[in-house]
């Protein structure tokens, strides 16, 4: 309607005109959100630290959403803080049910079967030597007895194929 | 403002962008001034001369409900028409237009204003008649006056029977504006 002169109640007039004090008559969600926005972001500021601006927008959604059953405007200020406080909390509770993933693994083989592997073009004692002190944890009495040699044979042959693996992946 | 203008804009555009608005709004700088240009989920619903920023949001909210906020995505595309008309690039708005809260015989006229070409005058008289409402002229005048979406809805493009401009709510001056814009009456000629 234009040129006509608006008739829109001002809420604060109208409460003073009132015999008993009349409730604040809801103002536009716009100057809601104006009057609002800066104390929305420093208590999320407070709550989230650098998290606040998605919490931010969240609350402000929130509100909108509820905006329309507002039947008086008293404590509007406490009302968005309330849900600021809940985006807030189910920002926490968020962080907490999804823990940092964990390095993923470049290799998820058993060790054994790693240095199988590698010990591969090793002779047959030292391969055997090494696989199964290094990748199985046996002892060099247990692997002595397994190659049916002595453990001094057994530390022996692991060490010098350990030094030889060492010299080919240099 | 400890609020960014970024995060600020991202937050209107969320709210238009979800539905969750009544009304959304924002102004257009053109010849023919700033305008208020405001839009519902179903179409144009108010252009306004002479806004008052101050309380634009507020007399929105008496027509269309409280959840008013000034957000610019819903508003380009007829920001970006009257653009393109005020350059004389278009001669037709082609926006939905939400016309809800206008009575029956207001719609109907106002459908019928719709279908006036640019650049082409009609009278009050022709447009009663049309409504088969012959005798409603002065009628007319007043949903003229009280054209919800003047430049769109062409209020501007109706004169009275003898030629004279009559009237017009943005003022006589913009009702010249528009019609020499659009060809319809000489520059030189004394209105």
């Amino acid at each position: 309607m234009s040129g006509s002169t608006g008739q829109f109640r001002r809420p604060r007039e109208q409460a003073s005109h009132g015999l008993k004090p009349a409730p604040q008559v809801v103002p536009t969600f716009e100057s809601f959100y104006e009057e609002n926005c800066d104390a929305v972001l420093r208590e999320l500021r407070r709550l989230l630290g650098r998290d606040a601006e998605d919490a931010y927008q969240e609350t402000f959604l929130r509100a909108l959403r509820g905006y329309g059953r507002l039947r008086n405007a008293d404590n509007l200020r406490a009302w968005v803080l309330t849900i600021a406080r809940r985006v807030a909390a189910d920002h926490y509770r968020r962080r907490e049910a999804t823990p940092e993933p964990p390095e993923p693994q470049r290799d998820s083989r058993p060790a054994y079967a790693e240095l199988g592997e590698l010990a591969e073009a090793l002779p047959r004692k030292e391969r055997a030597a090494v696989v199964l002190r290094y990748g199985y944890d046996l002892s060099y009495a247990a692997i002595g007895a397994a190659l049916g040699s002595t453990e001094d044979a057994a530390r022996q042959a692991a060490s010098s194929g350990v030094r030889r693996l060492r010299r080919r992946m240099q | 403002m400890t609020v960014s203008p970024t995060l600020d804009q991202r937050f209107r555009e969320a709210a238009a962008a979800a539905g969750l608005l009544d009304v959304a709004y924002d102004f257009a700088d053109t010849p023919v001034g700033t305008l208020l240009v405001a839009t519902t989920d179903r179409g144009l619903c108010r252009i306004s001369y002479d806004p008052d920023p101050e309380h634009a949001a507020e007399k929105l909210a008496e027509t269309f409900g409280l959840r008013v906020l000034r957000a610019a995505k819903p508003v380009d595309p007829a920001r970006r028409q009257l653009g393109e008309y005020f350059e004389g690039t278009r001669t037709e708005f082609e926006l939905p237009l939400d016309l809800r809260v206008a009575g029956e015989f207001n719609r109907e006229v106002l459908k019928l204003l719709a279908q006036v070409p640019y650049g082409q005058l009609t009278t009050y008289g022709t447009l009663a008649a049309e409504a088969h409402r012959p005798k409603a002229a002065r009628a007319v005048g007043v949903v003229m006056n009280r054209n919800p979406i003047p430049i769109v809805l062409p209020c501007h493009r109706v004169v009275g029977a003898n030629g004279s401009l009559v009237g017009y709510a943005g003022g006589l001056d913009r009702k010249e504006q528009l019609l020499k814009l659009e060809g319809a009456i000489q520059p030189q000629l004394d209105v």
